[in-house]
């Protein structure tokens, strides 16, 4: 034993000799972000995002010309690289924080519950002769809710009967299939603006001009709507193992029978989450709603007749075309985008908890 | 004689196919449901051609058509031209900006981040894609285009010689170059989640083949990789393409627009517009055949990312990394 030892040491030390100590990339990373802060507070020049690139960029060189030096070129690039991705990976965080905190920011000063259940818009006082803004975002909410609802229950059967006719009755060579697989995939890339623009026409030639409803942005959002549905549903019945099948056929349950209740049961969490997770998907569309429900300050409950107003679109038009009064239209913008990104979030939070709690134990 | 045993084995041993109106009914549905697939996006085409061709028949020199959007357009394709020069120099920009740092997420969450963390890591990536656009548009106008101020300054300043970054500086900040910075943002989740994808899907023998050879992580990934990936990654930046060309709501809030073909982002009154933002900005106040003319545009930017999408699907199934060996991971995972 303690002979062997130090001939083992010798040659570690062969095998780790030019290398840079294992903490040299966090120590050198901190040294490189508080040098920078310190020269800039100094200079009296400090800003956050310049902080940030110039740091990055001194970390990048110091390891880079020091990784040289030590352990070669091949090393030196293997770091740089890695500080490289690690920072485009960094750099996405930044939008995704400073997106939401600045909407919960903007946002908060005028959500309450008043703003919720209240119909707001821009009202004529004749006794003060005086347009009155009230803040209210009640007829947005409820038009959302009615027109991703419809979209909804139109695309979701035909989502799951088209995914269940890809994955348990169509042979992989037949041509059906294969042409569905693909402008299923080409669907998703469909523009938002495109598919509301197709709901327009559709109902321009059907009811004439007076086209806009909150039932034809329905039909725009199923377009979006239905290809992400057929895509996890697809993925979900794949994941269902085909022993059970067989052993459902071997039983002499009929097809349509095991599939309702064998298949679509074991992946009933996967479906239900994919679905949710497209619904939280279309409910932020804009531009589709936009263009086939128009926008309205009024409640309209009637999603067959009459504009209506969504929380995305009432976003849209409070900041683009605002009334007299600016600060109030863009304060509407404001509490109808935190609103929606609330609404996003609890959908999100919604499907997690269904593929978690619902999940099928598998093994 | 074999008639009757088969007669015999279909009766006897195969009793369940015998057809049952329930299965009947399941199947005719399912048909019909992926049928209406093709019909859906048929109906897509045949709507926007049937409302859209009004306005690009028309006779634009007088009527409604004469001098919309103060300008004297001589056709539907000539009032349609520099519109679809604006919406794909936007999205060329998200791309350039957008895809590189896809491509070191994909990379970073696929082979340096810690293997439990990398799926929270794709998950937070993947929030990104559920902010709504309306969000990041308005994000865009109080965030985006005051923090780009300096930057546009800086690039004039020192590379105004190059016609992209010519005179003069917009002091707003509703620029294309703000525009194309938000829609990079918005087209990361897709590049990343499809790159990430692939990058995974690389044989690990071969990762670690190269390894043993005692190449260091990155070469590694330049050489077992990469070359497995690179028609993946072609396609995922065509398909980011796609969606940064139909993104309505970040370039009609942030970009002061004019219908012109410009190189210039930096500028105020020289961004070429958008098909998608020009459409969202002048449908309301539209009258019917103006309308149409937008319609008529909206056909133009599904003709063109319909193109875009079935290029990258192509590429992915025609040279992607064996679209058999995928199909095999997938049922094991």
């Amino acid at each position: 034993m303690t002979t062997t030892a130090p001939a083992a040491a010798t040659e570690q030390r062969a095998l780790t000799s030019g290398q840079l100590p294992r903490f040299i990339e966090p120590a050198l990373a901190v040294g490189a972000f508080a040098a920078v802060a310190v020269i800039m507070l100094v200079l009296q020049a400090f800003s956050l995002p310049g902080w940030l690139i110039i740091a990055a960029i001194v970390y990048l060189l110091a390891i880079g010309v020091g990784s040289t030096i030590v352990e070669g070129r091949r090393r030196a690039t293997d770091r740089v690289v890695r500080g490289l991705v690690t920072a485009a990976f960094l750099l996405a965080l930044i939008p995704l924080v400073s997106t939401l905190l600045t909407v919960f920011i903007k946002g908060m000063g005028v959500l309450n519950w008043q703003f919720v259940t209240q119909v707001g818009g821009t009202t004529f006082d004749p006794n003060t002769l005086e347009v009155v803004a009230t803040p209210g975002a009640w007829q947005a909410v409820v038009g959302t809710l009615i027109i991703t609802g419809i979209a909804a229950l139109i695309s979701v059967p035909i989502g799951i009967l088209a995914a269940v006719y890809l994955v348990e009755y169509a042979q992989p060579s037949n041509p059906l299939r294969r042409t569905v697989t693909f402008l299923v995939d080409v669907m998703t890339g469909i523009p938002s603006i495109v598919a509301g623009l197709f709901a327009f026409s559709l109902f321009a030639l059907i009811v004439g001009p007076k086209a806009f409803s909150g039932f034809s942005a329905s039909i725009a959002l199923c377009v979006l709507m239905i290809p992400i549905v057929i895509r996890s549903t697809e993925e979900m019945l794949r994941l269902v193992p085909a022993d059970l099948r067989e052993a459902s056929f071997a039983l002499g349950v009929p097809r349509s029978t095991t599939i309702i209740k064998i298949v679509l049961r074991t992946a009933a969490s996967g479906i239900v989450t994919g679905v949710v997770l497209a619904v939280a998907r279309v409910v932020g569309e804009t531009a589709p709603i936009f263009i086939a429900a128009s926008f309205t300050d009024s409640l309209n409950v009637n999603p067959f007749q009459d504009p209506m107003q969504t929380l995305p679109v009432m976003a849209y038009t409070a900041y683009s075309f605002p009334g007299k009064d600016i600060d109030a239209s863009q304060a509407q913008a404001w509490g109808a985008a935190l609103l929606l990104v609330i609404l996003v979030i609890i959908f999100n939070l919604i499907a997690r908890i269904v593929a978690m709690v619902f999940a099928p134990k598998t093994r | 004689m074999t008639d009757t045993t088969t007669a015999a084995a279909n009766g006897a041993v195969r009793p369940s196919t015998k057809r049952r109106p329930g299965d009947t009914i399941f199947l005719g549905l399912s048909t019909g449901a992926a049928v209406s697939i093709m019909v859906i996006l048929a109906g897509v085409a045949i709507f926007l051609i049937l409302k859209g061709l009004p306005a690009i028949t028309a006779n634009w020199s007088e009527g409604e058509l004469a001098g919309y959007q103060n300008n004297d357009w001589a056709s539907f394709w000539d009032y349609v031209g520099p519109l679809l020069w604006g919406s794909i120099w936007a999205a060329l920009i998200a791309m350039v900006l957008g895809t590189p740092v896809a491509i070191g997420i994909a990379l970073f969450i696929s082979h340096y981040a810690p293997r439990r963390l990398a799926g929270a890591l794709g998950y937070v990536v993947d929030l990104l894609a559920a902010v709504p656009s309306i969000v990041f548009g308005l994000w865009g106008i109080i965030v985006i285009r005051p923090f780009l101020l300096p930057f546009a300054n800086f690039l004039n300043q020192y590379f105004g010689w190059i016609p992209i970054f010519a005179d003069p500086v917009s002091s707003t900040g509703s620029t294309l170059f703000a525009g194309g910075v938000v829609l990079a943002v918005m087209i990361l989740p897709i590049v990343t989640s499809i790159t990430r994808e692939i990058f995974l899907q690389t044989p690990r023998l071969h990762e670690e083949a190269a390894l043993a050879l005692g190449a260091t992580r990155w070469e590694m990934i330049r050489l077992s990789v990469i070359p497995y990936a690179r028609s993946g990654m072609v396609s995922a930046t065509l398909l980011g393409l796609g969606r940064a060309l139909g993104e309505t709501m970040a370039i009609a809030l942030i970009v002061s627009p004019s219908l012109i073909f410009s190189l210039r982002i930096l500028t105020d009154g020289y961004n070429s517009q958008t098909i998608a933002a020009n459409i969202a900005l002048n449908f309301p106040i539209a009258t019917d055949l103006q309308r149409s003319a937008l319609i008529g545009t909206g056909l133009m930017l599904f003709v063109v990312s319909l193109a875009v999408n079935m290029l990258a699907r192509y590429i992915i199934a025609a040279t992607g990394p064996g679209a058999k060996g995928r199909r095999k991971k997938g049922k094991r995972s």
